[in-house]
């Protein structure tokens, strides 16, 4: 019990969190938000103080306690932290604040089980708890778009996971269990089709979570639709339970036979793609990054393809908090200038706000993938684990799709520093959006210059 | 010290950005000072440095997991283009004085771009040298789309779509690098020591392919120099100066920093191809540039002919066959001396383009003519930068090209004599552009009363890019002992 002190500062965190914001009147309703923070920070202090010890399986082996469960403890929380401030100015004073902060909480505690998850069973509660908080969060606003947007994250939620169900039921049949270590010596005797099929559907409901392509349709509209804040958790913090979880699957339960990595690599290849491909004339600024983050997705999703690489693992780990940070930076600076809709808005930003304008030029680019930015050693790790697999093909594909990704970065990166016309009036920062992005911005660049002594840390 | 002379730059940007309210005055003349000293540094680092292996070595372990460490160091190769590329800053910091708007924004990105230009010719690690060459191209996207003119956001897009594909090819190619190493590294003395690739064809003809694509679109080399002319025409005058000057030196420089030493075996086997793409890219550039009304795109196509003199030197010295160690020691140290005498020359034509454009707002030379008569002073640097540059006696165009050529003319014979033409052409087109616009009768674009002559900053600005050029043409030991020290390393690393 005491190996899911991190867990429970969440659950605490978020049961907590609603008692006390059902006696608070609306006005105070902050204590809550003040709460959580409170116990995500905890939580990290406890990973942190946790992450030295040896790996091992908790539970009879249903939930295992490794670097990769080690980092998504630490980078879920933080992602949930930067997320809390940055909707800060969105929801003071708002009816359900008390909710949004318990939501948020109980959703990234599903991203930290899905990491952690060693059995089929714990993965699916992790799913349904991973996913059925951020239905109501994606319409929180209950509007129009909101509403779309939740709608459609439920449907493909529902549909996705009862596919993974499938999968889970299929390979319990075929393998005589649901723990990873079971099913990875009970697969080995049975064709490797089956495995294929079943672990593919498998997939369906993480690859939803990750929003990679297929799972990818409810990632724009619920980008554009729901708030900024929701928006940018929506994009990162259950990609990172979501790939994590991927790269345990494919690693610790599916024998190598099954060829899974192939599969993964195809997955890998058409989310870069097409993400990118879809990006190219987004003129709305959230809708961009949505695409972006798909495409994003592609790069890491070369990691558990490229599994049998020694620095598959930290690469794939480096790169998921080196994207949490950039992405929530660029998340930080949407919501930091409220009017900023489409990518016109942003016209002549570094006149009025010099330092928000740099900021997003730093997290673009660093979702470029530039040196000296976390993404730039995460895509380098990463390229170097593909090439290394070896998937040669798949590097060559991620390095053009980095190149075409460099012109619609560049759309909304060249208005910045255009003049300011009198229709672009100053809309004053609002919150501390702003704070959380020039956070964002630094981590990203101390991230990228530090890199070494962290993924040190992650090859141990 | 050599970090330090690194990043002076950046930090000094960093404290111009952050200190609120300052003076455009201060900033200019900050500029000028940090360039200044940033420049006796190196000429400092120059007195110090023994003439044999890196000097000035720091080596740090920065992501020691995936092999890379914080690597600088100088040695013949590098130091002389270190030195240019200050005293170029330091020109164009001098030229700044008088000629940009918003100067706070724009000083304190050439500080930044100063700090990656000499950060890439101090690495010896790949990441790190990769990571200025990025930084070097972000830094110039900025200047292009922020302070350039006409044209200038598609020119600049371009610039960085162009680069940016190179940058990423060429950090392939690194990768491949890193994992043939036992055990694997990015830094660059321990992978030349073991040249890892060396009896592996295939995989050792990818990696160089895609080090060689990645510097030869920065250098560029025909036929990956089409964003070249557009981002030296709308660029600013002192941004095509560095561009010029410096950013393209970063692509010949990794060739024989890296490609030659770092994959000896290749090289020599591939080395026809680089005498090829250089003797097609002196005709080449040279018969474009005879073909251009506008000035500065002229003297952009002209550096397209001299990048291609270079890579003929570095092809030559690739083959063993037929040649002498002393040819090819000739050979490359002909290649580095031009690499610094381009950058002072191409970056003082630069700056003088700078003028017409201030003065009239136009680089048409069909517009312009007689200006001798009223410009005589500039019209005086013009005429020395376009005799410098077409490889007079005298300068250290003609030191770097006679080099070149009796280095390669042993091997390569008939690369070198179609090479050769290319600068009878280079010497048609400039004497041709010189007669137009400064003799005959005086011409200027409509709506332009008059033409000043060049103002005291652009004379002190250009003239010692000139004066250098000529003490090298007249006095070149004291560069030449520097450049032989590296060259003769090169050399037996690449006959391995």
């Amino acid at each position: 019990m005491l190996a899911l002190l991190p867990e429970l500062c969440l659950l605490l965190g978020a049961v907590g969190g609603l008692l006390v914001g059902l006696w608070l009147p609306r006005e105070r309703q902050w204590i809550v938000h003040a709460l959580a923070a409170a116990a995500l920070l905890a939580a990290i202090a406890l990973a942190l103080a946790d992450a030295t010890g040896a790996s091992r399986t908790v539970f009879d082996g249903t939930y295992t306690l490794d670097p990769t469960l080690h980092t998504v403890r630490v980078v879920v929380p933080a992602a949930t932290l930067l997320v809390l401030a940055l909707s800060r100015g969105a929801v003071r004073g708002h009816v359900r604040e008390t909710e949004y902060a318990v939501l948020l909480l109980l959703a990234a505690l599903g991203a930290v089980l899905l990491a952690g998850a060693s059995d089929l069973l714990v993965l699916a509660g992790a799913y349904l708890l991973a996913s059925i908080a951020l239905y109501p969060l994606a319409g929180f606003a209950k509007d129009a778009p909101g509403t779309e947007a939740a709608l459609k994250l439920a449907l493909f939620g529902a549909f996705l996971g009862i596919t993974m169900l499938a999968g889970i039921t299929a390979l319990y049949g075929l393998g005589g269990g649901t723990a990873y270590a079971t099913l990875r010596g009970g697969l080995t005797e049975v064709p490797p089709s089956a495995v294929t099929a079943a672990a593919v559907a498998v997939l369906a409901g993480l690859l939803f979570k990750a929003g990679a392509v297929p799972g990818h349709f409810w990632v724009p509209d619920a980008t554009e639709g729901a708030g900024v804040g929701v928006a940018a958790f929506l994009t990162t913090v259950p990609k990172i339970g979501g790939l994590a979880a991927i790269y345990r699957l494919s690693t610790e339960a599916v024998p190598a036979p099954a060829g899974l990595a192939l599969v993964l690599a195809v997955l890998a290849a058409a989310s870069m793609t097409l993400g990118n491909l879809a990006a190219f004339w987004q003129d709305n600024a959230r809708r961009l990054l949505a695409y972006s983050t798909i495409s994003q997705v592609g790069y890491l999703l070369i990691a558990p393809a490229a599994a049998g690489a020694e620095l598959a693992r930290p690469a794939l780990l480096f790169y998921l908090a080196a994207y949490a940070v950039t992405n929530l930076g660029a998340f930080a600076v949407v919501a930091a200038h409220h009017r900023g809709e489409n990518l016109d808005d942003y016209t002549g930003l570094f006149r009025r706000m010099p330092l928000l304008a740099l900021t997003l030029v730093v997290c673009l680019l660093g979702l470029v993938g530039t040196p000296p930015t976390a993404v730039f050693v995460g895509k380098l790790t990463i390229f170097a684990a593909g090439l290394d697999s070896p998937m040669t093909w798949l590097v060559v594909l991620a390095v053009a799709n980095t190149v075409a990704s460099v012109f619609y970065y560049l759309r909304w990166i060249a208005p910045l520093f255009k003049e300011p016309t009198d229709e672009h009036t100053a809309g004053v920062p609002v919150g501390w959006a702003p704070a959380t992005a020039y956070t964002a911005g630094a981590l990203t660049l101390l991230l990228g210059v530090g890199g070494g002594l962290i993924l040190e840390a992650l090859s141990a | 010290m050599l970090t330090a002379v690194i990043f002076l730059p950046v930090a000094a940007a960093l404290v111009l950005l952050g200190v609120p309210r300052i003076p455009d005055a201060v900033v200019r003349w900050v500029f000028v000072a940090v360039a200044a000293i940033d420049f006796a540094l190196v000429v400092v680092l120059w007195s110090r440095f023994d003439g044999t292996g890196f000097d000035h070595e720091t080596q740090l372990p920065w992501m020691p997991s995936i092999g890379v460490s914080y690597h600088v160091g100088v040695d013949g190769i590098s130091l002389p283009l270190l030195a240019m590329t200050a005293g170029l800053f330091l020109a164009g910091a001098v030229y700044s004085l008088r000629h940009t708007d918003r100067p706070r924004g724009f000083v304190a990105l050439l500080l930044f771009l100063e700090t990656a230009s000499l950060g890439v010719f101090a690495s010896l690690d790949l990441i790190l040298f990769f990571l200025f060459f990025d930084l070097s191209i972000v830094g110039m996207y900025f200047v292009i789309a922020v302070w350039g003119h006409r044209d200038n956001r598609r020119a600049a897009l371009m610039f960085f779509l162009y680069t940016f594909i190179g940058s990423l090819v060429l950090l392939l190619g690194f990768i491949g690098l890193y994992l043939a190493a036992d055990p694997s590294t990015f830094d660059i003395p321990t992978l030349v020591e073991q040249h890892p690739l060396d009896g592996s064809p295939v995989a050792g003809g990818l990696v160089l392919l895609a080090i060689c694509l990645g510097l030869a679109i920065k250098t560029p080399l025909v036929p990956f120099h089409t964003w070249l002319p557009p981002a030296h025409t709308e660029a600013p005058a002192v941004g095509s100066a560095i561009l010029a000057g410096v950013l393209l030196k970063m692509g010949t420089y990794g060739f024989v920093r890296i490609a030659m030493p770092a994959l000896p075996e290749q090289w020599r086997r591939y080395a026809l191809v680089f005498v090829i793409v250089g003797v097609i890219s002196v005709l080449y550039g040279a018969l474009v540039a005879l073909a251009q009304t506008d000035f500065k795109r002229m003297i952009a196509y002209t550096s397209v002919n001299h990048m291609g003199y270079i890579a003929l030197a570095i092809g030559t010295a690739g083959t063993i066959a037929g040649n002498t160690e002393q040819a090819r020691q000739l050979a490359v140290t002909g290649a580095v001396t031009q690499m610094v005498s381009h950058g002072l020359i191409t970056g003082a034509l630069f700056l003088l383009s700078g003028v017409f454009y201030d003065r009239a707002r136009s680089y048409d030379m069909g517009s312009y003519g007689g200006l001798a008569g009223p410009a005589p002073r500039f019209a005086g640097l013009v005429a020395v930068g376009a005799f410098a540059s077409l490889g007079l006696p005298g300068f250290s165009g003609f030191i770097a090209e006679f080099q070149i050529f009796t280095g390669s003319l042993g091997a390569r014979p008939v690369a070198t004599a179609l090479a050769l033409l290319g600068i009878l052409i280079t010497a048609a087109l400039f004497l041709l552009a010189l007669q137009r616009m400064f003799l005959g009768q005086r011409r200027l674009p409509q709506s332009v009363p008059e033409f000043a002559d060049a103002r005291p900053n652009e004379l002190v600005a250009v003239a010692p890019l000139l004066a250098l050029a000529l003490v090298i043409g007249v006095l070149p030991r004291f560069l030449l002992d520097v450049i032989e020290s590296g060259a003769s390393t090169v050399v037996e690393l690449v006959a391995r």
